[in-house]
């Protein structure tokens, strides 16, 4: 029977189960499911730092929020309008924020009497009314999908786990999805496990096919495809997109990529991405420790590659000493921090943005680094070119400040034409530039550019250009050690000068105001830039007048910034941290911005920065 | 000298100019205190570099801090002066990248042991093509004095005034521990046998740690003295031969046999059958004899203190050859990669 079709123009999914229900897997499928489809998107996983939290348990649920829409969005939405709990642990964590009306289906196998008071209900939700204000869905997923799978040569074990897979089938029927591109998947995924890939497929159509002929669901969803800027699209997070753009700076530099990192949540994902691409003279290097990880980066790069490390907080208190000599030394380098919550291991798995004072400050001296933080999953890919482009032409070590929500995140990404990729010159210096009292060629190695105030980079193996640095400080100019008080006045100036000449080649920063005539500014960076555009769309619909800007650079800020900051009435600052950006500015320009922080371990939710804009907008209205 | 006695070499290009020990001096002032260990050594490695026949711009020191790791300055070479301990782990991305370098490490008994232990025994673990010079004066010379990872218990110095409480680490046994392909022991003093074992370091392929007794003259004068005296001298040490019984003392008096648990032992040659003397096997893939001899001594009194080499093993390929390998294999196999291919991916959709 055919059943109705209802458009709608936005969806969110939560599915939420325990971290081996394989809840990121089937976000994962539909998210592609959806991409094809020509919807924008956004997606938030979250998961517990346990591999396997005890079963059934509240620290154990592992969740996948997916947005798509028929336009562009920013954020992979507030509050789901479906949820799926594959048992009472997971009903119970997320219940509260699934809105009053919602779409409800949960898997009543996983509702005994054991499982339903190991999360505190004293008896089972479902039995009594306090589900009653949303649509909800009993429905046996495990046992329906061992009786699908009742033919087939698995065990009872391996039929219950494909469970997600009905979950899928069903959830891909409702939204009139298509079911190629999965089975397509599930053939490649289990190849070598072939009455498993049986299994999962039938489990995956059972899911369909109940949908379908079930009376349970009387309406499908459709959700049109975006109106997006032509070109061809995949679907990619900011994990993989930051990998990616450090082969594509290796590619556009002519010099070889070397990854020296340890194993750190949330950055390990780059360290295994880039182990696979051998083919691209990639080499990677699992070291000893985080400190290990960047003295070797830093060997590569004094020996002449492009030289990363990736980390994430804890690894860059480690690694700060080395990011200092890399100061010293002025070589290239680029420090990736996925941030994640702090301080201390903090929230392994959760987002933060509270790195951003270690990045700018957490070093002996003054050393000054360049910092770079991308906005989106997508943009994860140019941010790191951008990083490496500064690295290379200014000799420096700079941070490029990830976060676990971009890493994890996904989106549609509108793939660049090679071609039209900016080139890096290395510029290896080949020849002595000094000529000594008694006439002869010599190679200084602190001889600088005059624009950038670069110092020369001059490989091993290049002859007659023989010299030594070190973390002592260097006579301006010839590089030899120096102890000279003026001369070390000079040298602490000229690190900071070369840092700051920096802004000479990046863009001014745009904002965002329709009108032109916007009293409040909205200032963010990196992954808030989502969540604060949606609600800046959010409040222009109702009038109020709002700007929006976002910082790519964080050192150096971009030329216009103090202008830009000084036209608005009131800047505000949302940020992931107690106001570190907040604290930069106000030091910087002596403005009086106002910081709106959130230390959850979750991205804003854009009805509260809705709100925050409202609150300001109004208390304005009545002090004018 | 022909390249082929350095075989762990083959890929760093050679020089077709005669070089000397002055053509690896720079035009700094050494300023070590006078009478300190280091010029000696500085002195021997400078003459031992043209030996390798390599041309002077694809040979890198690389230190970390201490008064040794003031040793790149002092060599007309590329070199690298870095911070505490890190300097396996900086050369550890060098060499493993440039093959076409060779790559020294010049580090103290505070800077490898110490603050750089876990570097120096994972760059040993990994077998890095890296030549490791480890200074051991037994004593923190650059902060002017405290007790070292090698000082031996008891040692009064400005920090432990009522004596120092750790047990010493044995470098040797360490480097054997984190079982090393090329493990050394040296003396300052003694050139000729330092620059044969600089020799036969720079030809092995993998990392070779070398410990060199060096004399702090100012914190810790004497500590080898035993070693080092005319009359005192071959009653302390055991000179290690690959293929020779480990016979030693003033008049060759002195033998090391195995007892009858299996453990080595000092005894007179007078007092064994001359088939129960060891042969000492470098070579050998076991590292236990190795390690036996390295336990011989008094940390002390420097009585049975093994020089030369204790282990020289090629049956463990060298990381950086094995990581450049994967990557040609995998060319070799699969081709250069196609960015665009890469970033497009396997699922794509187009919008018009």
């Amino acid at each position: 029977m055919a059943k109705q079709v209802v458009e709608v123009d936005r969806v969110v999914i939560r599915f939420a189960g325990d971290s081996g229900d394989g809840m990121q897997l089937t976000g994962d499928r539909f998210t592609s499911e959806a991409a094809w489809m020509g919807n924008d998107l956004l997606t938030l996983p979250d998961f517990p730092a346990e591999i396997r939290a005890p079963a059934g348990t509240l620290p154990g649920v592992s969740s996948f929020q997916l947005a798509f829409a028929d336009h562009d969005i920013t954020t992979p939405g507030d509050q789901p309008n479906v949820l799926v709990a594959m048992n009472p642990a997971a009903l119970k964590a997320n219940i509260a924020d699934l809105p009053r009306g919602s779409d409800l289906i949960v898997n009543t196998d996983e509702f005994t009497k054991r499982n339903v008071e190991k999360v505190g209900y004293p008896e089972s939700p479902l039995d009594d009314d306090s589900l009653e204000a949303y649509r909800l869905h009993p429905i046996a997923l495990t046992s329906m999908t061992v009786e699908a799978l009742k033919e087939f040569d698995v065990t009872k074990k391996e039929a219950q786990r494909a469970k997600n897979m009905f979950a899928l089938g069903l959830l891909l029927w409702l939204y009139h999805r298509p079911t190629e591109g999965t089975i397509e998947f599930l053939e490649k995924k289990f190849a070598s496990k072939p009455q498993i890939m049986k299994a999962n497929i039938a489990a995956f159509q059972a899911g369909w096919s109940y949908g379908e002929t079930t009376e349970e669901f009387s309406v499908q969803y459709e959700v049109k495809p975006a109106a997006m800027q032509p070109g061809t699209y995949r679907n990619i997070t900011g994990n993989l997109a930051l990998a990616y753009g450090l082969i594509t700076a290796s590619h556009q530099s002519g010099l070889k990529l070397f990854l020296g990192s340890y194993p750190i949540t949330p950055a390990s994902d780059i360290l295994h991405e880039l182990s696979k691409h051998k083919r691209f003279g990639v080499m990677t290097f699992q070291a000893e420790d985080e400190i290990a990880g960047i003295g070797a980066a830093l060997g590569a790069s004094y020996g002449g590659s492009l030289a990363v490390t990736t980390t994430s907080g804890p690894g860059i208190a480690l690694k700060s000493e080395t990011i200092g000599l890399a100061v010293s030394l002025e070589l290239p380098l680029i420090v990736v921090d996925v941030q994640r919550g702090g301080p201390s291991t903090g929230l392994p798995t959760k987002t933060e943005q509270s790195d951003l004072l270690q990045a700018m400050f957490g070093r002996n001296g003054e050393s000054p680094v360049p910092i770079v933080a991308p906005q989106s999953p997508a943009d994860c890919f140019d941010a790191t070119v951008e990083a490496a482009r500064i690295a290379v032409t200014y000799r420096t070590p700079v941070f490029l400040l990830s976060d676990g929500y971009l890493a994890n995140g996904s989106e549609p990404w509108c793939l660049p034409e090679v071609d039209s990729l900016p080139v890096i010159d290395p510029d290896f210096a080949t020849k002595p530039n000094h000529q000594a009292e008694d006439g002869s060629e010599e190679f200084w190695a602190y001889q600088r550019d005059p624009q950038t105030l670069a110092r020369p980079w001059a490989i091993p193996g290049t002859a007659g250009l023989e010299h030594r640095i070190g973390g002592l400080e260097k006579a301006d100019g010839s590089g030899n050690i120096s102890y000279d008080p003026e001369n070390h006045d000079r040298m602490v100036r000229l690190r900071q000068a070369k840092v700051d000449a920096i802004a000479d080649t990046i863009p001014d920063i745009e904002v965002d105001d329709p009108g032109g005539d916007a009293r409040i500014l909205m200032l963010g960076w990196g992954s808030t830039y989502g969540p604060i555009g949606a609600a800046c769309q959010i409040v222009r619909r109702s009038g109020v007048k709002v700007a929006q800007a976002h910082l790519r650079h964080l050192n150096p800020f971009p030329r216009n910034l103090g202008e830009v900051l000084a036209s608005y009435e009131r800047v505000v600052v949302p940020e992931m941290n107690l106001g570190q950006l907040n604290m930069l500015l106000r030091s910087k320009f002596l403005i009086d911005t106002y910081g709106y922080n959130q230390v959850r371990g979750l991205p804003f939710k854009s009805s509260e920065l809705v709100d925050v804009i409202r609150e300001i907008s109004e208390q304005m209205e009545e002090s004018s | 000298m022909t390249t082929d006695a350095f075989p762990a070499l083959s890929l760093v290009p050679k020089t077709d100019v005669e070089m000397k020990a002055k053509d690896f001096k720079t035009d700094q002032e050494v300023r070590w205190c006078p009478g300190c260990g280091d010029y000696a050594i500085l002195a021997a490695v400078q003459s031992f570099m043209p030996e390798m026949g390599l041309k002077r711009e694809n040979i890198v020191f690389v230190s970390g801090i201490g008064c040794s790791s003031r040793f790149p300055y002092y060599m007309n070479t590329y070199g690298v002066h870095s911070i505490h301990g890190r300097a396996p782990a900086i050369a550890t991305g060098l060499a493993t990248t440039r093959p076409d370098l060779s790559v020294w490490v010049v580090t103290g008994d505070g800077d490898a042991l110490s603050i750089g232990g876990n570097h120096l025994i994972h760059a040993l673990r990994r077998n890095v093509n890296l030549k490791i010079l480890l200074f051991n004066n037994r004593i923190y010379g650059l902060t002017k004095g405290q007790y070292s990872p090698t000082s031996e218990q008891g040692k009064v110095t400005k920090s432990t005034p009522q004596g120092s409480l750790d047990y010493a680490f044995n470098p040797v046994s360490v480097a054997l521990g984190a079982e090393a392909t090329f493990v050394a022991r040296a003396i300052d003093s003694d050139r000729k046998h330092l620059t044969e074992v600089l020799h036969a370091a720079a030809a092995h392929e993998g990392s070779a740690l070398v410990e060199i007794y060096q004399n702090c003259n100012i914190f810790n004068d004497g500590a080898f003295e035993p070693l080092k005296e005319n009359d005192v001298r071959e009653d302390h040490l055991i000179r290690l031969e690959h293929g020779q019984p480990i016979i030693f003392g003033n008049n060759h008096e002195k033998c090391v046999i195995r007892d009858s648990d299996g453990h080595l032992q000092v005894v007179n040659v007078e007092d064994v059958d001359p088939s129960d003397v060891i042969i000492f096997d470098s070579h050998a893939k076991d590292p236990g004899l190795a390690f036996g001899l390295s336990r011989l001594y008094n940390p002390r009194t420097l009585t049975n203190t093994p020089i030369g080499i204790f282990r020289d093993v090629t049956h463990r390929e060298a990381y950086d050859r094995m990581a450049q390998q994967q990557i040609a294999d995998v060319i070799e196999s699969e081709g250069r990669g196609d960015l665009r291919s890469l970033l497009h991916g396997s699922d794509t959709w187009t919008i018009n």
